[in-house]
C-alpha cells in the first residue's frame, strides 16, 4: 500500500488539493446532470409538444435545430442524458453486489465514462447532421 | 440515532421505500428510453406523421405516461436528496421541496395534455 494523507473534515482550502476517485467524479456528474435535466425539464416539455402539435411545428422545430447554438445545447442535454444513463446503470449492478471492490469500482467507472462519451459524440454527430 | 436492532418504531419510512422506489423507476425508465429508441429506428426516416403516430395508440400514450410519472418520482427523490444534503435551514429546504413537488406536478399535467392532443 502507499502512503496516503488522510484527510478529515476538510475545509474550503483543501478542495483544490483533493483529488476526487473516478467513482467520486462520476458520481457528482450523475447528480449534476441530473439536476440539470430536471431544471430544463419544462423547456424539453416545450420542444416535446411543439414536436406533436402539428406538421407547423414540427418544421418550426427543424428550423429551430439548425442553429449552431441550439444544436450544442442539445448536445450537452443527450450527454446529461447518456452520462446519467450509464452511471445509474451501473449504480444499479452495485446494488446487486456486483463490483463493489475497489479495482472493480474503479474500472466500471471507466467503463461507463467510455460508454456515455461514445453514445455521446454519436449524438453530437446525429444533431449536427454528419450521420 | 438509533438504528438496527435498537431502532425506534416510529412510523417512519427510514428511506427504504424511496430508495427501493428510485430504482424501480429507474428501470422502468431505462426500458422505455430502449423502447421508444426501438420505435423510432423502425420509423426511420421521421417526419411528422412518422414522429406523431408513435404517440396514437393508446398503448403507447399509457407507457409515456407511466414513464413520466416514474420520471417525476424519480426527480423527486433526487432532488429531496441533493436538497437534504446541501441545505441544512429547514425553512428553506422544506420551500425548495414545495417547489420541486410543484415543478414537477406541473411537468407533470403538461405531459399529459401534450399527449392526449396527438
Amino acid at each position: 500500500m502507499s502512503e496516503r494523507r488522510i484527510i478529515r473534515n476538510i475545509s474550503i482550502g483543501d478542495l483544490a488539493r483533493y483529488k476526487l476517485p473516478v467513482p467520486g467524479v462520476l458520481s457528482i456528474l450523475h447528480r449534476i446532470s441530473g439536476a440539470l435535466m430536471f431544471l430544463v425539464l419544462p423547456l424539453l416539455l416545450w420542444l416535446f409538444d411543439l414536436s406533436l402539435r402539428s406538421e407547423l411545428g414540427f418544421g418550426h422545430l427543424r428550423s429551430l435545430a439548425a442553429n449552431a447554438l441550439v444544436r450544442l445545447v442539445l448536445v450537452g442535454l443527450a450527454w446529461a442524458l447518456l452520462h446519467h444513463l450509464c452511471a445509474g446503470v451501473r449504480y444499479l449492478t452495485l446494488d446487486l453486489d456486483l463490483g463493489v471492490e475497489r479495482q472493480a469500482a474503479r474500472r466500471s467507472a471507466w467503463i461507463a465514462f467510455a460508454v456515455s462519451g461514445l453514445l455521446s459524440a454519436w449524438a453530437a454527430l446525429a444533431i449536427f447532421g454528419v450521420l | 440515532m438509533p438504528i438496527g436492532p435498537r431502532r425506534l418504531v416510529v412510523g417512519a419510512h427510514y428511506g427504504l421505500r424511496d430508495w427501493i422506489v428510485q430504482r424501480g423507476t429507474a428501470v422502468v425508465l431505462v426500458i422505455y428510453l430502449v423502447l421508444l429508441a426501438v420505435m423510432v429506428a423502425a420509423a426511420r426516416p421521421i417526419d411528422y406523421d412518422a414522429w406523431a403516430s408513435i404517440f396514437v395508440p393508446i398503448g403507447m400514450k399509457i407507457a409515456t405516461l407511466i414513464a413520466f410519472v416514474s420520471l417525476a418520482y424519480h426527480a423527486w427523490i433526487g432532488m429531496r436528496d441533493i436538497w437534504m444534503d446541501y441545505v441544512r435551514p429547514t425553512g428553506i429546504r422544506l420551500v425548495l421541496q414545495l417547489a420541486t413537488i410543484l415543478w414537477l406536478a406541473g411537468c407533470l399535467v403538461w405531459a399529459v395534455q401534450i399527449l392526449w392532443k396527438v
